[in-house]
């Protein structure tokens, strides 16, 4: 099964319609509870980052009999060095952000703890591209 | 903890979900930082929070929280009770403070995380 969705940079009013979408139909498909609190949970945050730094995206989800392969792929402003973004407590998020109860430096680390494989590509100027894979 | 005893305890008002009052959670989590919420492992659990936004309705969902009170008097707008009644959430809305709230539900022996 394939889904597709598109993140608008800056609407925090639409971040996380992506992974309800992706929630229902995990649930339909009778996936354990758990399971999917980590899939979602990772792909709430790369939605959030996308909204927070980017100024545009799109979600590509397959699901197939034992795994989920979840791309999430921005136009924006990449990210210089991936390894410093995975440290908890670094972050660049502006204060709107931060307001919205995010920016904390957490998201890049806590997808990492949801899922079984993160993949993390990103050209500095053009955008980043988010590869996580769970197991069912 | 029943939740009609949370929204006792906190003088606070149902804003979504007032035929689920009889559910029970046992343990209670305060915070203004979503990052942190969506980091717990734990979901029979109350968050207690001041952001009041879309994105705290998101956190609860995606985390499996299905009750918030807000506090300090803040209340939900109609497009975060309108997700919140898609996903079958709690509202309560508290004239309390965070602290006060969080103090009083402690001693009414609703657990800490940690």
């Amino acid at each position: 099964m394939k889904l597709f969705f598109s993140i608008q940079g800056g609407d925090f009013t639409r971040a996380g319609h992506p992974s309800s979408e992706v929630k229902k139909v995990l649930k339909q498909l009778d996936i354990d509870g758990k399971t999917i609190k980590n899939i979602v949970i990772a792909l709430y945050e790369a939605e959030v980052n996308v909204v927070a730094h980017a100024w545009r995206g799109t979600v590509s989800v397959e699901i197939d009999e034992n795994k989920i392969i979840i791309v999430v792929e921005d136009e924006g402003p990449g990210i210089p060095d991936i390894e410093q973004a995975m440290q908890a407590g670094f972050s660049t998020a502006s204060k709107k952000v931060r307001e919205m109860g995010f920016g904390a430096g957490m998201g890049l680390p806590n997808m990492k703890k949801n899922t079984d494989e993160l993949i993390i590509e990103s050209e500095v100027g053009k955008g980043t591209k988010v590869k996580m894979i769970n197991c069912f | 903890m029943k939740l009609k005893e949370i929204a006792a305890v906190l003088n606070a008002t149902t804003s979504c979900g007032a035929d689920k009052l009889e559910e029970e959670v046992e343990m209670g989590y305060s915070s203004d930082l979503m990052s942190d919420v969506l980091t717990l492992d734990t979901d029979n659990l109350i968050l207690i929070t001041g952001l009041v936004n879309v994105q705290a309705i998101r956190t609860a969902e995606m985390a499996d929280i299905r009750a918030i009170v807000f506090v300090r008097n803040k209340k939900a707008n109609e497009q975060m009770l309108e997700l919140a009644n898609e996903n079958g959430l709690v509202i309560l809305e508290s004239p309390y403070s965070l602290f006060k709230s969080s103090g009083l539900l402690f001693q009414a022996g609703l657990k800490p995380i940690y």
